[in-house]
């Protein structure tokens, strides 16, 4: 493929693009409205026909992976198919043309759109009360942790630390620094849940929380999940759990049930929303009831027929967002869980369950498998046997990209050596994992006959790997203007 | 229905690899007494049935086809050309995710670029990263940066940057050791209303982190913020400004020709019509000698083992898979899309496409300004402004808004008691390239109407 130039490069003095409208009224000069010392003297934008602006991005499209191209099995991410009918629903005038400061007479729908997506997310979890203000799951965790904070504080109590397990993703202890809190690693034990003995020795008066995600990285259900909540809870402590891989529980537990107190959903993870090219997300955050009163302001009420925002609860940890949240992927999520009902939320998890499962299967006996048990909806190996042959996880991850694939999260979670971790999701058939399932087989004969195969890849991409140091040394992250320096 | 190809054939031969009798067996670790729920969710409703269930929900909501709308503050209706979405609803670009890959997502990191590019161009800034969640996040992260780069306890905050932006970075850093003081920036005179940025200014002191202004303030007005910087270089703070419109870009002087550390804004109108408010898309740019203190993603131009020329996520060890409890911020997923499509529209309207967008909203707000006056109206903004301006509701701007909605039928604007109790007798109005002569036409019988 070849080089796509910027759109800078498209540009030409004096072309134009696309008009915009004819204008209504007569003109006001800027000069005369504005101070010209307020005013700009240049504006270095491009100048490309409308023809070249829609080849560029169309040549630029081509050049990337997605989940309608082929299997895109990254791990944690849950990259299922992204329902054609939610970009139809999010893209109906009366949800997408409605300004965030309408008078909630004016915006019933997008209101009752709001109230009920939190009931059904409260339905699916368990939790009493959701609110789907975040923008991503990060958003999420950092409203759970202030609202935990907040709880302790209305207890009269001061608590600095938050425990987070070794193998949470890193956006536990990145919030937990946002919190203000010291982040307490926790090691994993040798089955790949927590570990009960050092629980009880991390656990104390100064401890506000821990942060568990559930199924965990390693894409394990914690067995130990009921003894753990209850030491926690034992020591005036809360249960946070990361719930990016709710996809994994969906009708088979609420994990409300099992004592968690608080709990973000990726909406873009488990309900279907896409993932954008890196977002928008949505992050909706789940709670029990003795830590409703803190969920972020405002909050959409039902009074009688009608919907409103209620005033804010004076313990709320406040607004974490401009408006009500991602409302255009709360319209999609909304969409997906109506479209499936309960017993399609549950065949999801189920097929998700069993695909990876399947891979787990089929492909343990040509990688490393650091725990040797039933997974939930993803699985990690371990690229060490292909290490003693001097072929990395990163040059069998680049293979894949040779075949058409898009590799799995690779190196996380940090504790497994050169992981490879896969997620399937339930959207992927049979053909489709048997597909994967070759591939891999392949890669691992090729580690073991032609290693510089790996080594060298990817040769089928539109560009072979990247000089990463250069970039990272010498920034540069913008076009530098012509004259500029 | 799940959208699972998986038949029960399929389901059967692969329970039998895996070595189980059931997908119940895959469940066996849940603890047996909380497994197998019931959820009490509505039937599920076919392609058809869920399209009709949601254009009822819709119908529900006014649209700006509905009523004629001058609702601004922060969201603005602008002109997005139609090849935006077109490109938006490509599957290449919606159902990707974060460029992990370089290799495979060359389009996603070059279309970055691009966005920085663009961003830095408008600012005047030197870099860009990929986006932040919204205008608000973005202006909670910027107090984050200076408050570790300076190590001081103070923010001080213009009363006259959005409310909203104002109370979501407030939350940011609740948990941290900071003191927030919003200092008013616009005084009352009557019944009209000016900036008046000289307390701001004398709030700032050697404990200062940074100063937050707002421009076009959310008031509408454009302000000299030179004596903000001013006070803000001989203290030390930065200066942190809000973009309160990025087609005000098209025509005003960029913040940072301004003396701004760091500029911040919300992009929704360049991409896409409101949508209730999100998703948006945060700007956020700085000077480069703090480029490694940016949170967030941002696409660096590199070489591949060819030389040619590519694009990569760079600087990564800021960020939260790398650096963990020790990163700039916990962000992970952006606003990528939606700046995406900023991207699209900012090159479709070119040069000459943006300063006309931003000259025809300039026009449309003072000729709504003039019909307002013209109906009887006391226009209270006292000073230059973009597209948006302040009238005078004796009778309560919420008083007065109801009324005009229920008696004339506008969305006639926002009442700017959300500010400050003392402007609860103010209505922002905003107008745009969008705004046409009979909304006008509207919005002025309206308000002789219910004088």
């Amino acid at each position: 493929m070849t080089d796509e130039p910027l759109i800078y490069d498209l540009s030409s003095p004096g072309r134009r693009g696309v008009r915009p409208p004819l204008p209504q009224f007569d003109p006001v000069d800027p000069a005369a409205a504005l101070p010209s010392s307020e005013l700009r003297s240049d504006l270095p934008l491009p100048e490309a026909s409308e023809i070249d602006v829609m080849r560029h991005f169309l040549r630029l499209s081509h050049k990337n992976h997605s989940v309608d191209t082929a299997m895109y099995p990254l791990g944690s991410c849950t990259m299922k198919y992204n329902p054609k009918v939610n970009e139809v629903t999010a893209r109906t005038p009366g949800l997408a043309d409605v300004h965030p400061n309408q008078p909630p007479e004016t915006c019933q729908g997008a209101l009752a759109l709001i109230y009920e997506l939190e009931a059904l997310l409260a339905a699916i979890t368990g939790f009493p009360a959701v609110s789907t203000q975040p923008a991503a799951g990060s958003q999420g965790e950092l409203c759970g942790l202030l609202s935990i904070l907040a709880w302790h504080e209305s207890r009269g109590e001061t608590r600095t630390q938050v425990l987070v397990p070794d193998s949470a993703h890193g956006t536990n202890p990145a919030t937990g620094t946002m919190s203000g809190l010291q982040v307490v690693s926790l090691p994993t034990a040798d089955d790949g849940g927590i570990d009960l003995e050092n629980l009880k020795e991390s656990l104390g008066p100064g401890v506000a929380a821990i942060m568990l995600t559930l199924p965990s990285t390693l894409g394990l259900f914690e067995r130990r999940i009921v003894e753990v909540v209850d030491l926690v809870h034992a020591a005036g402590a809360q249960v946070y759990c990361d719930g990016a891989n709710m996809n994994a529980m969906l009708g088979r537990v609420r994990p409300a049930d099992l004592g968690i107190d608080v709990m973000h959903l990726n909406l873009h993870k488990t309900f279907s929303t896409p993932h954008g090219g890196g977002g928008p997300g949505a992050g909706a955050l789940a709670v029990q009831a003795h830590l409703e009163p803190f969920l972020p302001a405002p909050r959409v009420v039902r009074n009688g027929d009608a919907f409103e925002l209620a005033e804010p609860s004076p313990t709320s940890i406040g607004r974490v967002h401009s408006h009500l949240g991602n409302f255009g992927n709360l319209v999609r999520a909304y969409t997906y869980i109506r479209s499936l009902g309960a017993e399609g939320l549950r065949e999801a998890a189920d097929d998700a369950v069993l695909n990876a499962n399947y891979l787990r299967a089929s492909l343990s006996d040509d990688y490393d498998l650091p725990y040797e048990r039933i997974c939930m909806h993803e699985v990690v190996f371990a690229g060490t046997r292909q290490r003693r042959l001097g072929v990395r996880t990163l040059d069998i991850a680049k293979r894949l990209i040779d075949y058409g694939i898009h590799p799995p999260t690779i190196y996380f979670p940090i504790i497994v050596d050169e992981a490879l971790m896969i997620e399937p999701t339930e959207t992927e058939s049979r053909e489709s994992l048997d597909n994967l399932i070759d591939v891999m087989r392949r890669i691992a004969r090729e580690a073991e006959s032609e290693p510089d195969k790996l080594h060298d890849a990817p040769v089928n991409a539109p560009v072979r790997r990247l000089d990463e140091v250069t970039a990272n040394r010498r920034p540069n992250v913008r076009r530098v203007p012509e004259g500029g320096d | 229905m799940s959208y699972a190809p998986n038949t029960d054939a399929d389901r059967a031969a692969m329970l039998r690899t895996v070595g189980v009798e059931s997908i119940d067996d895959l469940f066996v670790d849940i603890p047996v007494q909380h497994r197998d729920p019931t959820l009490d969710l509505p039937p599920a409703l076919p392609e058809t049935d869920v399209i009709r269930h949601l254009s009822e929900l819709g119908a529900r909501n006014a649209t700006s086809s509905d009523l004629p709308s001058f609702l601004g503050a922060g969201f603005y209706r602008h002109f997005v050309p139609a090849l935006v979405d077109q490109q938006l609803l490509r599957s290449e670009w919606y159902t990707a995710y974060t460029p992990y890959q370089p290799e495979m997502a060359q389009g996603t990191l070059q279309a970055m670029y691009e966005f920085q590019s663009l961003v830095c161009d408008l600012t005047g800034m030197d870099v860009s990263n990929a986006s932040l969640y919204d205008g608000a996040s973005a202006l909670a992260e910027a107090v984050l940066l200076c408050r570790g780069l300076t190590r001081r306890p103070r923010v001080v905050v213009a009363d006259t940057v959005h409310p909203a932006y104002r109370e979501v970075a407030a939350t940011y850093v609740s948990a941290l050791d900071v003191e927030f003081k919003v200092v008013a920036a616009a005084r009352r005179h009557g019944r009209s209303v000016r900036p008046d940025v000289q307390p701001l200014a004398e709030a700032i002191d050697d404990q200062t982190s940074c100063v937050v202004v707002q421009r076009p303030d959310f008031l509408g007005m454009v302000v000299d913020l030179d004596p903000v910087v001013q006070a803000a270089r001989r203290h030390g703070a930065r200066v942190v400004v809000v973009v309160g419109d990025p087609v005000s870009l098209g025509l005003l002087a960029p913040p940072g020709n301004l003396g701004a550390d760091v500029v911040v804004g919300e992009l929704r109108s360049l991409a896409g019509p409101p949508a209730y408010g999100g998703p948006g898309a945060g700007m956020f740019a700085v000077r480069s000698q703090l480029i490694r203190r940016v949170p967030g993603r941002i696409a660096g131009r590199t070489t591949d083992l060819d030389g040619k020329n590519a694009f990569v996520l760079t600087l990564q060890t800021r960020e939260q898979h790398i650096r963990r409890e020790r990163a700039t911020s916990n962000i992970t997923t952006n606003q990528a899309l939606v700046t995406l499509g900023a991207t699209i529209s900012l090159s479709a309207l070119g040069r000459r496409g943006l300063r006309e967008i931003a000259e025809q909203s300039l026009s449309a707000a003072h000729r709504t300004a003039e019909a307002l006056a013209d109906a009887g109206a006391v226009i209270a903004t006292d000073a230059p402004y973009f597209n948006e301006f302040a009238v005078h509701a004796p009778e309560g701007a919420a008083v007065r808004l109801e009324r005009l909605r229920s008696d004339g039928n506008v969305l006639a604007g926002v009442d700017l008691g959300c500010v400050s109790p003392e402007f609860d007798d103010l209505i922002l109005v905003a107008a745009t390239e969008l705004t046409t002569a009979s909304d006008v036409q509207a919005l002025a019988t309206a308000w002789a109407k219910t004088k």
